[in-house]
């Protein structure tokens, strides 16, 4: 059986069989590993912002892994990881919940119409209004 | 201050930190998950900026070669770091065990170098005391969690690399010759005080760790004289081997 010889010298000594062996059979996903939800926090009392996620055997080392993948450029002061199956979401085919929102402007901060209000009262206080 | 004291315990910690260094980074791509990969080859960068800082305060204070020479132009013989970190890094158990021992090592003797009467040095380790609490954390999570949370094979392969690893690990501080002048100066507390804090806080994570510390264990000595294993060398023709081609490239 021939080894895998490999510019990388690294894996010429691991003489690996050059042919993989049948025997081999892929394990089932995610039996030794969580997926867990990356947060990261730039300063002090700013928010956590979600980034990404990753894979550990438990919280601890999900922490500790979140901090070279995603602490480790930029500034950061600190860092949440939540258990992805923690998580309580809406349905995907329930998207349609939110769908007529855009539509209702009486929500929307901008369609009331108050300026004219607000500058009328002004000038009524510039020009000394009188009151009640 | 006893310069040639200084001088000496210098490269025995920044050789240490640069042969560990090369060790981790040859997982670099070969890690056994992802995430994990990323953080080993990390902490490996650290330890290569650990060495070049060192070597660097002793280029400025003490007229020894610049971080360049004094990394990539010294053969075995003239190296101070001890055994433990030259092993070959075997599985990805024993690299873990190592990581962690050695860690745990460079964890207190940073702290002692907090309070060093020589001021750069004091300087430095209060610049990178974070990074080597966090290579600790990363080591001891993974010990408890393969060792005490893991399955029987997890364990039993995390004891077994304890065992291979123990009078290695014990290695780490062998005494230089100046311990005496080091510690009357205030320089360092000395390898017999450092030794005592590593081995009760080593000793507590291996029992949450349920693993066993072997006991009546020689330490193997010989590296902080430039006796080394046979490991070493092959070491370093490798990481040497581009920078020696031309060694006044400009990079």
């Amino acid at each position: 059986m021939a080894t895998i010889i490999s510019l990388d010298p690294r894996v010429t000594r691991l003489q690996l069989d050059s042919e993989t062996p049948d025997s081999l059979e892929p394990k089932p996903e995610l039996d030794q590993l969580q997926t867990y939800e990356v947060f990261h926090q730039q300063k002090s009392g700013a928010r956590h912002i979600h980034v990404g996620s990753l894979h550990a055997p438990s919280r601890e080392l999900a922490l500790l892994l979140a901090k070279e993948q995603y602490g480790r450029r930029g500034q950061t002061y600190n860092l949440w990881v939540v258990n992805t199956a923690d998580i309580f979401t809406m349905r995907s085919d329930d998207a349609d919940v939110f769908a007529t929102t855009p539509e209702k402007k009486y929500r929307d901060v901008a369609a009331y119409m108050v300026r004219n209000k607000v500058e009328a009262f002004k000038k009524e206080q510039q020009t000394g209004g009188t009151g009640a | 201050m006893n310069t040639e004291a200084i001088v000496n315990l210098l490269y025995r910690v920044a050789d240490d930190a640069l042969i560990i260094a090369h060790r981790h980074s040859e997982w670099t791509g070969l890690g056994p998950i992802l995430e994990e990969d990323i953080a080993f080859s990390s902490i490996a960068q650290d330890k290569l900026g650990h060495a070049q800082a060192l070597y660097a305060i002793m280029h400025e204070h003490f007229a020894q070669p610049e971080p360049d020479q004094a990394a990539f132009m010294r053969n075995a013989a003239a190296m101070r770091c001890c055994h433990f970190v030259e092993l070959p890094n075997g599985e990805y158990d024993f690299s873990l065990v190592r990581h962690f021992l050695f860690d745990a090592a460079e964890m207190f003797r940073y702290h002692a170098f907090t309070d060093s009467s020589f001021e750069p040095l004091a300087k430095l380790s209060r610049k990178v005391i974070g990074e080597i609490k966090y290579h600790l954390y990363h080591a001891q999570t993974w010990m408890v969690q393969l060792g005490a949370q893991g399955n029987e094979v997890s364990r039993a392969r995390m004891q077994s690399a304890l065992n291979e690893a123990w009078p290695y690990a014990l290695g780490i501080f062998e005494p230089g010759p100046f311990e005496s002048a080091l510690i009357a100066d205030g320089v360092f507390i000395g390898e017999e005080a450092l030794k005592e804090q590593w081995l009760t806080f080593v000793t507590d994570v291996c029992r949450d760790a349920n693993l066993t510390i072997p006991s009546d264990v020689e330490p193997v000595y010989g590296g902080r004289n430039g006796y080394h294993t046979e490991h070493l060398q092959p070491l370093l023709d490798e990481m040497t081997e581009v920078f020696r081609i031309d060694p006044t490239a400009e990079w």
